[in-house]
């Protein structure tokens, strides 16, 4: 046989709406389960396989070509890659990029996850945004529909899942440089390296705590402000975090959320989150900076947003960005506290470098505070 | 800022004729801002000399003015109308030229007028070579590294320090004369003499070479407050050092990482911020070291351009529309997105398929011409392909631009001339792309590929993957192939005659053979979301995926077939009147439906048809769209050539032909039936025969008397064509005719020298017709009628020869029971009339006689066509003072190697219209009095 059909192993992707779509294995051999959802931005895709937000799910790309510039150590957001599985329409097995080290083939072969190519992804996105997000499977050992079928009823539901906890660090640890200006503690709960890298960038130290960590161990530090991370799951089942960041609210120091962190603040202050029925997967999402009047394209990643009606109605809460799609909620200020958040990525990776100015605003808070 | 109210006239100044390097995708762009400005009840005047033109139609603008696009002019308009602003950023380099023009000279502070869309400091930053340098440099950009030497010595340190290959520019000299690229420290000295020698100044730019580096564009929108996106990214798949306009590009960019391209996005952003304040489109061009990844910028262009027209077609993002709306205040997040209706303008699109764009070429038309692509751009046209990835796109690609290809390869005509190969993949040409396939199928390693062309790997490793299945495929017999293969080769774009070939059968056995197997074509929307959200625009690309999207309605439809990519002989012209055939079907009740693969077009404005497919205008993806439709029929003669070839085939399989039976159109293109029929009818044509040897051909010749005129049967545009007057001559013409195009017969006519032609135009319902114009050209027979001047009405000719051509077009309509257009070619000599040839279709002068009149014929002619008016139903009343001129310009600087030389091949790229009160006019005086000047012979 040729050898572009020598390597195609079939593979199957199952829902658990019963749907059923054949293709072929990329990756590595098995099966995992997980929540499907999609992202459509054209590039970085080592970033979002690596961004510790994604665990739990089983990712589509919609851009037709995955793989094309391989994979290049210091782009990665975390340790390791951190989808459950990928679905695409084609993936390439060979690279072109002089920095890249290896190929996505040989990068998911190594960390043994599989992949499924040759799907009609666009059918699928449609599928899904009707339908909503739902749990799948994906498979190139089974390939029977009813035992599919069983196998994937064992998966959790991502509603009411806390996942910080097992994709935070196990142990404290610093990054940059330690005579820096500005000492930041952050809560891990997930949280990508790009957020400590625009934060080093700006002259800070960074001490990143597990998520479970008491807010006194953070303040025991002493920094000048907190940064609350990124991460996966649902963020209603985190009361601990709530609990933890409410005292570090008391503090009047600094602090920043972003995403996870962001639902989180949000829920210190009594505002609850929901579940949407298809989340913010890409990096050109428009936001409005209510404050400046200007717009930016953002990086976002969320499956989870708070409820809009809950902040307007908070007398110590402001609205600061709004996305400019659905209006749902993109960024907050407390009007009593040094304390905000987003609800999009302005570390990017990937994504626009729009937003960015946020981590400038951040420092800027910290260097008005100490004062 | 919403809409700033102070703001109730504008003025959109157009492109003029197409040249090589402006084609209509201006007119694209000046329609969508024109219906743009006027939905926000702005009234719009437009300026533009190109009568073929849908922006300088009634249905688009308020006030049309078909005059010169020169100051004159401006100043005409400005003082018969009060208008507050001008939008100079629609018409290409044309339109702004002429804006700097009248700003230097302050006309438009005289007036009052404002300019909006741009900011003249920044087309002087962005064009002015050594100013952007210099602000890239402020700006922390890297450029390419670059001195300026006024000696030898100083040139030769410099080289040292710059190494090679690099690059040498002399100051001052038009066109880069005396330049260009310095590979080997051998070729240095003379090359550094001849540029200081060719410099007035003795001042020569060496330049680092950043030939072979990867190129990238970014076309992006930004609006007064500063609000940025970024609509597409391109990527080329012919590396630099070959013109953008030349160079296959691709979108989405393949081989850049988030990484690279946010540093690129934010570099562009940088450019334009740099640039100055101005509401609109833009494009950016960079270039990647692929071995050190040392990103430079090449140039940014601040209005829109070519590559903004296929961005727009690429994503579904309409850019000139909404740059319209920038212009006149409103902010990017105070607009909807055009597609989902529901989202904001104000976001980047993203792609869940692949487009890859190929320039069409026409050198076959300059005998003589350099076919090297280099620095300056050439080719006449473009397709762009939509498919779900990059291997079905480039294939598709191929399919649509109607040079006999019916894929990358596997159709026959590909070379395995070792040599021929490796030395056209060292300097490109048109068929570059054909040979890296031919290269690798034949065995030419990989690396060299790569290493003499420097195409992206990723790009190669794709081409060998169509090569790895056309192998595969190439040992079955049809009945055989596994389906899972024959899938597979679908999904990679071979077309079932690329099959056919492979497989050693017929298009139709592998068509039923797949068709047997449900490997069935599908249709995707171009969204500019992937999906993300709902989105009810009705355009469509074909793929074989799954779902199909195009769901099919219960109206009666209509499919018109559009003329593909730009050429000579074929270009804006069939594109207006496809526009008009689709607004005329809809009139009517239908739901009209628009094949077309050219991205510049109006036609493939996904607002313009009911439904749109962006495909090759080639028989299988017709059919399947055909299929797929199934329409009450199919209208072939808006579309030239490319629609009307498809004819044979629509009759073959029973699909009805709207208009003029297949039987007339035959009859009128076989120079046989057709001169047949003529004897029937008493009319005059010049004595002919037909010859299938060069001795025949001799015997045809001494037959009908030199001397005669030699061309192929079935042709566009002349091509081939000669006049010879001897033996000798026309035996060297019918070989070389019979090698070009083997198979084909030769037709001899004899040629009525010092003729005057003329030629006339009609709708016809197959009873009653009516002459739409007549026009006479300035010059003599001989001479192309594409490339004379034809004046409008005849300014010579006698009551007895408008006689005769006026009975001759009544006679052959109603002969050839014409449903539709008709254009009839005459040559009068003494005072008798001949027919030259007849056209039973929309002719490139149809629309130039629609603006001369005032008249909207091929709306009529449609109507007619379609069976819901007669004739008789039109009141014909033309409204014109004086004369119409239509005007042929042509592109010859491109080929400075060949001297203007004209004959019964067209050349002209592009036409205007010029009005005079009477023949004293200067210009017809001097037209008329130069008409043999470039007579060839």
């Amino acid at each position: 046989m040729i050898r572009q059909l020598e390597h195609k192993k079939p593979a199957v992707l199952l829902l658990s709406d019963g749907t059923r779509w054949d293709g072929y294995l990329a990756g590595a051999e098995g099966t995992v389960m997980g929540e499907i959802c999609f992202n459509t931005g054209m590039t970085g895709y080592q970033e979002i396989f690596t961004d510790p937000s994604y665990t739990g799910q089983v990712v589509i790309m919609t851009n037709p070509h995955i793989g094309n510039y391989g994979v290049t150590p210091d782009e990665a957001e975390s340790q390791q890659l951190r989808i459950s599985g990928l679905i695409c329409k084609s993936f390439s097995r060979d690279f072109s990029r002089t920095q890249a080290e290896q190929s996505l083939q040989d990068y998911f072969k190594s960390q043994n996850i599989p992949a499924i190519e040759g799907i009609d992804t666009r059918e699928l996105v449609r599928h899904i945004r009707d339908k909503g997000v739902m749990n799948c499977i994906i498979s190139s050992e089974i390939l029977d529909s009813d035992m599919l079928k069983q196998r994937l009823s064992a998966c959790p539901d991502m509603n009411g899942l806390e996942l910080s906890s097992v994709v935070s660090a196990t142990e404290p640890f610093e990054w940059g440089q330690a005579n820096a200006s500005y000492r930041v503690a952050a809560y891990d709960f997930g949280i990508k390296y790009n957020i400590l890298r625009n934060l080093a960038d700006r002259d800070c130290f960074i001490k990143v705590f597990p998520a479970k960590t008491p807010a006194s161990e953070l303040i025991a530090w002493n920094p000048d402000g907190f940064f609350l991370s990124n991460g996966p799951g649902d963020p209603a089942a985190m009361p601990y975090a709530v609990e933890n960041v409410k005292l570090l609210l008391e503090q009047n120091r600094p602090i920043f959320g972003i995403c996870l962190g962001h639902q989180i603040l949000a829920q210190t202050q009594g505002v609850s989150t929901y579940k949407m029925f298809n989340g913010h997967r890409g990096i050109n999402h428009p936001v409005k900076n209510l404050l400046t009047g200007r717009s930016e394209i953002t990086s976002q990643n969320h499956g989870f947003a708070v409820i809009r009606e809950e902040v307007e109605k908070h007398s110590g809460l402001e609205i600061t960005h709004v996305h400019l799609n659905d209006h749902t909620v993109a960024g907050i200020r407390l009007k009593h506290k040094p304390a905000f958040s987003v609800q999009y990525h302005p570390e990017a990776g990937p994504g626009p470098h729009d937003s960015r100015y946020l981590f400038d605003e951040f420092v800027a808070l910290m260097k008005a505070h100490r004062q | 800022m919403p809409l700033d109210t102070s703001i109730k006239s504008v003025l959109i100044i157009g492109s003029g004729p197409i040249i090589i390097g402006q084609a209509c995708e201006f007119d694209y762009s000046g329609s969508q801002a024109s219906r743009s400005l006027r939905q926000e009840g702005i009234e719009v005047s437009l300026i533009n000399s190109n009568p073929a033109t849908i922006m300088t139609d009634p249905v688009t603008a308020d006030h049309v003015y078909l005059l010169p696009l020169n100051m004159a002019s401006i100043i005409k308009i400005l003082e018969a109308r009060k208008i507050d602003a001008v939008l100079p950023t629609m018409g290409g380099q044309t339109a702004l030229n002429l804006c700097i023009e009248c700003e230097k000279a302050g006309i438009w502070k005289k007036y009052g007028v404002r300019l909006i869309g741009v900011d003249i400091q920044a087309i002087h930053r962005a064009e002015d070579r050594e100013i952007f340098r210099q602000l890239m440099v402020e700006i922390g950009l890297d450029v390419p590294r670059s001195q300026i030497a006024t000696s030898f010595l100083e040139g030769k340190e410099i080289a040292q320090k710059i190494g090679f290959p690099l690059v040498i520019r002399p100051s001052f000299t038009l066109g880069g004369t005396g330049g260009g690229f310095v590979h080997k420290k051998e070729e240095f000295d003379v090359m550094l003499t001849r540029g200081l020698h060719a410099s007035p100044t003795h001042e020569v730019l060496i330049e680092e070479s950043i030939a072979g580096w990867k190129e990238y564009e970014l076309e992006l929108l930004r609006d007064n407050v500063g609000n940025i996106v970024v609509i597409c990214s391109i990527e080329n798949f012919d590396p630099m050092g070959i013109h953008t306009g030349d160079s296959i590009t691709v979108a989405p960019t393949m081989t850049l990482s988030d990484t690279e391209y946010q540093v690129m996005r934010n570099a562009a952003f940088k450019v334009m911020n740099a640039l100055g304040n101005f509401a609109g489109g833009c494009n950016v061009q960079f270039a990647i070291d692929p071995a050190t990844g040392r990103m430079i910028v090449i140039e940014i262009n601040p209005r829109v351009s070519r590559s903004s027209a296929l961005a727009s077609k690429a994503t579904g993002y309409p850019i000139a529309k909404i740059s319209a709306k920038l212009a006149v205040g409103y902010n990017l997040d105070e607009l909807q997105n055009q597609i989902t209706m529901s989202t904001s303008a104000f976001f980047e699109p993203t792609l869940d398929y692949v487009i890859v764009k190929i320039p069409r070429w026409n050198f076959d038309k300059f005998k003589g011409a350099d076919k090297r692509l280099g620095l300056m751009m050439k080719s006449v046209g473009e397709v762009m392909a939509i498919g779900r990835t990059f291997n079905e796109a480039l294939q598709k690609a191929c399919q649509s631009l109607e040079i006999r290809r019916h894929g990358l390869s596997g159709d026959g005509l590909e070379s395995n001339d070792r040599e021929e190969l490796m030395a056209g993949m060292g300097s490109a040409s048109w068929n570059r792309v054909f040979q890296v396939k031919d290269a690798l199928h034949m065995g030419v390693p990989f690396k060299t590929v790569e290493k003499i062309t420097r195409i992206d790997k990723w790009f190669l490793n794709r081409v060998v993957e169509i090569d790895t299945i056309e192998k595969a495929v190439k040992g079955y017999k049809l009945d055989a192939l596994p389906e899972q293969l024959f899938r597979e080769a679908k999904l990679n774009g071979f077309s079932d005659n690329q099959l056919g070939w492979l497989l050693d059968t017929t298009e139709d056995e592998v068509r039923a053979r797949r068709l047997a197997l449900g490997i069935k074509r599908v249709f995707k929307t171009v969204d500019t979301c992937a999906a993300e959200f709902q989105a009810q625009t009705p355009y469509f690309y074909s793929t074989f995926d799954g779902e199909n999207e195009s769901l099919v309605s219960d109206k009666k439809k209509i499919i018109v077939l559009g003329s593909g990519p730009n050429r000579i002989g074929q270009g804006i012209e069939f594109d207006y009147c496809c526009v008009h055939g689709i607004m005329a079907a809809r009139d009517c009740g239908y739901e009209a439906i628009m094949i077309n693969c050219n991205p510049e077009t109006v036609s493939t404005d996904f607002n313009v048809a009911d439904k749109l497919y962006f495909e090759p205008l080639y028989w299988e993806h017709v059919l399947d769209i055909i299929e797929h439709e199934k329409p009450e029929g199919v209208i072939v003669q808006l579309g030239g050539q490319t629609a009307l070839k498809l004819a044979e085939k629509l009759e073959e399989k029973g699909i009805r032909i709207i208009g003029t039976s297949f039987k007339s159109l035959d009859i009128a293109e076989d120079r046989g039936s057709f001169s047949t029929l003529l004897k029937d009818l008493g009319i005059p044509y010049p004595k002919f025969g037909v010859a299938e040897t060069a001795e025949e051909a001799l015997e045809v010749a001494h037959e009908v008397g030199y001397p005669v005129l030699v061309r192929p049967s079935y042709v566009l545009g002349g091509q081939g064509m000669k006049i010879v007057i001897n033996d000798e001559d026309l035996e060297a013409a019918v070989v070389s005719l019979l090698n070009d195009l083997p198979g084909n017969k030769v037709l001899i006519d004899h040629f009525l020298d010092r003729a005057v032609e003329a030629e006339s135009d009609a709708i016809c319902d197959g009873k009653d017709s009516q002459i739409l114009g007549i026009m006479e050209h300035i010059e003599p027979a001989g001479i192309h009628s594409g490339d004379s001047s034809a004046v409008l009405p005849p300014f010579d000719l006698t009551e007895g020869v408008m006689a005769q051509i006026e009975s001759y077009t009544h006679i052959l309509a109603k002969a050839l029971e014409v449903k539709g257009l008709i254009n009839i070619q005459f040559a009068i000599k003494d005072e008798k009339v001949y027919v030259i040839e007849a056209n039973p279709r929309a002719s490139r002068t149809v629309p130039f006689i629609a603006k001369a009149y005032g008249e909207p014929y091929v709306n009529w002619a449609t109507k007619v066509m379609l069976g819901a008016n007669k004739v008789k139903d039109f009141e014909f009343k033309p409204n014109l003072k004086g004369y119409a001129i239509k005007i042929p310009v042509f592109s010859y600087s491109k080929f400075p190697e060949i001297t203007k030389e004209l004959g019964p091949e067209m050349k002209s790229t592009g036409e205007e219209i010029l009005f005079i009160e009477d023949l004293q006019d200067p210009y017809f005086v001097k037209a008329y009095s130069e008409r043999s000047i470039y007579l060839s012979r």
